[in-house]
């Protein structure tokens, strides 16, 4: 959506979600795009924006960057390994 | 279940009632029932034990017996040393001024400053913390060096995840900078020895075995305040009101004997909470715990467990005997995620707060420590079974 570079590989919806729902999506779904690349959460839960980036600190993943929407937030997530 | 009881583990939220308290109370309902500032002679005792528990607040606060009022709460000292010490402050040439507060204090700090925002157009600087939560003393001392700064506000410790906070080095910036330093001693007053550099303290009594109902608020001879509320003659003109006497009374005895038991308890529940943090991320997978390790209060440990939804995993150990607060979206009333958390940066869903209470016992906590894993596993299978399909993940959600 709001990527500036590339698009993201793979986009989710988890909008409308309640953490831990986006969390899981992410978790479930990271790997399937290719190391190095990006995949976003559309999320808003006001937890999603604290926790997708302390996700990707726990699981050593990159968080690349999130930008607001009109509602919640677009998330954008880098596979590193 | 804990064999026995002894799984109320939310001493942060209010510690049972210490049994000093209970017999003071309980004395002072006799006698101190009676309006302390007549002169006849029932209020004259009562006045009599609300001087005697005003010096042994002070005493445990290191400050003199005149320079302590009592509140009805935690909240209302807060608020009062928040609006009292900025609008003595605020003059022509400050204009609304300017108000500094750590981005992890008691929401009724950060109330009161949004309120001064609101209603009186002062600026306020929220200033981060790392990832153990404890405040960036760099961009606080700058933030209180800026032009016109009314007031900087520091906790001695954080009331979720038990980080002490650098008070002393804090003070001593907001001394260079001419800036009165308000410290919120809730989480640790009654706990660790009290803070020093301050220009108004508050504290909450429940948090430390008093009863529900008494709030102190400290300002120092030194330090500007003025009341900002209609004016009262009760409590040195601070606190409007009829003071409890008898709850104060209670209040001030609890407090004296935990300063007493200090060195004992600090070791007990120190020793229990160290335990949790050790045992939580080698027993559950994926779940992380919170703030420092070290220099933390003794009673208090949180952690958080990844793919679990705060709420259920609450409900779950209430079931199985455990009373624990969480700082996740879905347990608060806002059902916004605790702003502790966020502001470290760290995971906010599947949040546990477990504070120990005077007297925890080894043989609850290892029961505990049992009955946590087989929960949270529990509560991820049935989440990973509703994710899977779209419905009943948002019957979930």
């Amino acid at each position: 959506m709001t990527t500036q570079g590339e698009p993201p590989s793979l986009t989710l919806d988890a909008l409308g979600k309640k953490c831990p729902i986006p969390i899981i999506m992410l978790a479930d779904r990271v790997r399937d795009v290719a190391v190095g690349q990006t995949i976003e959460v559309l999320a808003d839960d006001p937890a999603a924006k604290t926790d997708v980036p302390a996700w990707c600190l726990l699981k050593s993943h990159e968080f690349v960057r999130a930008v607001d929407l009109p509602t919640g937030w677009s998330l954008l997530v880098r596979r590193s390994y | 279940m804990p064999a026995s009881g002894g799984g109320y583990f939310d001493a942060a939220s209010a510690e049972p009632l210490h049994p000093s308290a209970r017999e003071a109370l309980l004395a002072a309902l006799d006698d101190g029932w009676a309006d302390p500032a007549r002169l006849h002679r029932e209020g004259r005792r009562a006045r009599l034990l609300l001087d005697q528990a005003r010096e042994s607040v002070a005493a445990e606060l290191g400050c003199r017996p005149d320079e302590v009022s009592f509140a009805s709460s935690g909240t209302q000292a807060v608020h009062l040393a928040v609006l009292g010490a900025v609008q003595a402050r605020q003059s022509a040439s400050r204009g609304a001024g300017h108000l500094v507060a750590s981005a992890v204090e008691h929401s009724a700090v950060l109330n009161a400053a949004d309120w001064l925002h609101r209603v009186t157009g002062s600026e306020v600087s929220i200033t981060g913390v790392d990832a153990l939560g404890r405040a960036d003393l760099a961009e606080f001392g700058a933030a209180a060096r800026r032009d016109r700064t009314l007031l900087a506000c520091l906790q001695s410790a954080n009331h979720e995840v038990g980080t002490i906070q650098p008070v002393a080095a804090a003070a001593a910036e907001c001394q260079e900078a001419r800036v009165p330093l308000l410290v919120d001693a809730g989480a640790s007053a009654g706990r660790l020895p009290a803070p020093t550099g301050w220009s108004l303290l508050t504290a909450s009594a429940r948090k430390w075995g008093g009863p529900a109902g008494v709030g102190v608020l400290a300002v120092r001879r030194s330090a500007r305040w003025r009341e900002p509320f209609p004016a009262d003659d009760r409590e040195g003109r601070r606190v409007p009101g009829f003071p409890n006497v008898p709850e104060i009374l209670a209040a001030a005895a609890s407090l004296t004997a935990m300063g007493r038991e200090r060195v004992a308890l600090d070791a007990a529940l120190r020793a229990l909470s160290a335990r949790i943090r050790a045992a939580v991320p080698e027993r559950v997978p994926d779940a992380v715990v919170h703030g420092d390790p070290e220099d933390r209060l003794p009673h208090i440990v949180t952690f958080s467990c990844l793919y679990v939804d705060g709420e259920a995993l609450v409900t779950e150990l209430d079931r199985a005997g455990f009373s624990v607060s969480s700082g996740s979206a879905c347990v608060a009333d806002t059902r916004q995620p605790s702003h502790v958390l966020a502001a470290m940066g760290v995971l906010t869903h599947g949040n546990v707060r477990v504070s120990l209470p005077r007297g925890a016992r080894d043989d609850a906590v290892t029961a505990f420590l049992d009955a946590l894993p087989p929960i949270v596993a529990r509560i991820r299978q049935t989440v990973a079974a509703g994710t899977t399909g779209d419905t009943s993940a948002e019957a979930l959600a």
